[in-house]
């Protein structure tokens, strides 16, 4: 066979496209319709139990939704968030004895400020979005992401997860009853009274079952310059991923949902992997791309969409009549390579039309991580999170690391201007004394050349980068959440020697805190 | 074939914005000898109904990764894909599955 000079020329030839109907695999009687996974062909009836069996098994095999629970559905309008949405109404319909059993919530982020859309469009676009949410009769809430602007600092806080995280199928059991438990200790009207206070203390009024307050000019503009401020559009992207992070997390936190369903799919969730360890997260892959993202501690996010291809939900969509809204977002219409993950999405998209195992093979890769340590560990300091995307910080100098390598060849590569703001890698790894100088001005006082020192060595890696040019513009609440934590890991910095170590006899009653 | 074909198209998932933010297209593909298939239905195309940005549909022969075919409801892979013949009132959709949601 694999002789030398034997000639290859007719026998290599291109994937055999089918000229004769196929029948279905599954059921081996109907025409197929479709084509997933390179060779399966199905038929509609086959291809519909497939789908939905699909979803039921994903929530039924990472069992960490308990019955009664309030569920936020995060729907972005596009196709897998609104077949996401309408897996959910099939599963909680069903007369099947396994029924799905919690209580969603939608929410709406509408973005239209940030790509630079006119009010009618986002008018028409929510309204359009409102009709397909009244028909499923659950609550929703529209959100705009102008009020991420005047959002509390207490977003950026991890809660402390409500119950312990089930690890085998058996504890799942006892940690339904100890939820069942919580709630019912729960006075039912005082968590509605706590919701209630906190939302007048807010400064946003929001409806239930309906649109916030309308938004104004001013606040448009002013999300528009805090988006202009930065320059890349990949810091661009990375920044409107967090700030809608911490819109949803506040809305679930406020209206108490304890779960968030984001509708991710598999390929979206392949790009994801790799363009995060493009940007330089990759200490944070597990709970990125997992399937579920325990980092905020009382709310839980949820990926149930992440074992379908694009593909499948398209054809679903079109199949089924799943109504989805289009809306356009920062990079549509963009090169190819304006940012690192639209590169990464036409590199991927590109290479799954000629090797169809591509997207499967990244998903499996990303089913195998896991992070090393538990990922809640209530004794972590709440400082050594990342202050805006809230993972485990990892910029820690050690000597020789990759992370000392880079900060080295960066002061090597600037010039020696002013040392005030430019050297900004030596001010935050010379210690107290130059915190010390910034400090010692009241809290509120936010100059350029100080909240740069402040921010980097609160944020990960990756946030830096994002933040790099735009420090100034940055939302009041992250700033407040920085200078509260200054102020408090400068405390600690100065009692730390009345400070029993963890370590010591464990006789010995901890001090925590101020004495 | 001798007679003009009569075609529907459709443009779903953001495609539609190609081509002036209409979904949907009654379009009548000329005479000609031989019978219309799909890549010169995708010339055609981009030759007559592209307003703006070519390389964001088609590709080379084909259409861009990312774009999905369906020809009277069923997968083109099953048809032949490129090579599939168009018949008179067929009914081809283009959706585009690159903005995620």
């Amino acid at each position: 066979m694999c002789q030398v000079d034997e000639e290859y020329n007719g026998q290599l030839e291109h994937r055999v496209t089918p000229r004769v109907s196929k029948k279905c695999v599954k059921c081996k009687e109907n025409t197929a319709v479709l084509i997933i996974r390179a060779g399966d062909a199905f038929c509609r009836g086959c291809f519909k139990e497939y789908f939905i069996h699909k979803f039921r098994a994903m929530l039924g095999k990472n069992r960490v939704i308990f019955p009664g629970e309030k569920v936020l559905l995060a729907v972005s309008g596009g196709p897998a968030s609104s077949s996401m949405l309408s897996q959910v109404q099939e599963g909680l319909s069903r007369d099947a004895p396994k029924k799905l059993r919690f209580v969603p919530g939608i929410i709406y982020i509408d973005e239209g400020g940030a790509s630079g859309q006119s009010m009618e469009e986002r008018e028409r676009a929510v309204a359009q979005l409102e009709s397909v949410f009244r028909a499923t009769n659950y609550h929703y809430h529209i959100v705009h992401l102008e009020q991420v602007l005047s959002l509390p600092s207490s977003v950026l806080e991890a809660g402390s997860s409500a119950t312990e995280k089930p690890q085998t199928g058996s504890s799942y059991k006892a940690a339904v009853d100890q939820f069942i438990q919580t709630k019912k200790n729960q006075h039912p009207d005082f968590s509605v009274e706590n919701a209630q206070s906190h939302l007048s203390s807010l400064s946003m009024q929001k409806v239930e079952n309906g649109v916030t307050s309308p938004i104004t000019p001013e606040h448009t503009q002013a999300l528009q310059r805090l988006f202009a401020s930065v320059r890349t559009l990949t810091a661009k992207e990375d920044l409107l991923y967090t700030l809608r992070q911490h819109l949803i997390l506040h809305t679930a936190r406020t209206q108490g949902y304890t779960k968030v369903m984001m509708g991710d799919s598999c390929s979206r969730l392949a790009i994801k992997l790799l363009s995060n360890i493009s940007l330089g997260r990759g200490a944070s892959l597990a709970t990125d791309t997992g399937f579920s993202d325990p980092r905020y501690g009382d709310v839980v996010i949820v990926r149930p969409m992440r074992d379908y291809s694009s593909k499948e939900i398209a054809y679903y969509n079109r199949m089924f009549d799943i109504p989805s809204v289009f809306i356009p977002g920062l990079d549509t219409k963009a090169q190819d390579k304006a940012s690192i993950q639209h590169l990464t999405e036409s590199f991927v998209t590109k290479l799954q039309t000629d090797f169809p195992s591509t997207v499967s093979t990244i998903y499996r890769t990303s089913e195998k991580l896991h992070t090393a340590c538990p990922p809640q560990n209530t004794n972590t300091q709440p400082f050594a999170k990342c202050l805006l995307c809230v993972c485990a910080l990892d910029t820690k100098l050690e000597e020789f690391s990759a992370y000392q390598a880079t900060l080295i060849s960066e002061q090597l590569s600037q010039r020696r201007g002013p040392v005030s703001s430019a050297s900004q890698g030596q001010c935050c790894s010379s210690g107290g004394g130059q915190h010390q100088g910034c400090m010692t001005g009241e809290g509120g006082c936010c100059s350029s050349a100080k909240s740069t020192v402040d921010l980097k060595s609160l944020l990960c890696y990756s946030c830096r980068l994002t933040i790099k040019d735009m420090v100034n513009a940055l939302p009041q609440y992250i700033l407040s959440e920085a200078e509260r934590r200054k102020r408090r890991s400068q405390m600690r910095e100065e009692i730390s020697e009345f400070l029993l170590d963890e370590e010591e006899d464990e006789a010995i009653p901890r001090v925590n805190g101020s004495l | 074939m001798a007679a003009p074909i009569a075609i529907h198209l459709e443009f779903g998932g953001g495609a539609e914005l190609l081509f002036g933010s209409v979904k949907e297209h009654h379009v009548t593909l000329p005479n000609q000898s031989e019978p219309w298939d799909m890549k010169q239905l995708l010339v055609w195309i981009r030759g007559n109904m592209l307003k703006e940005r070519p390389e964001l549909f088609v590709q080379g022969d084909t259409v861009r990764p990312g774009i999905l075919v369906l020809i009277n409801d069923a997968d083109w892979e099953l048809m032949g894909e490129l090579e599939y013949e168009l018949q008179d009132k067929d009914n081809v959709v283009f959706i585009s599955t690159l903005h995620g949601g």
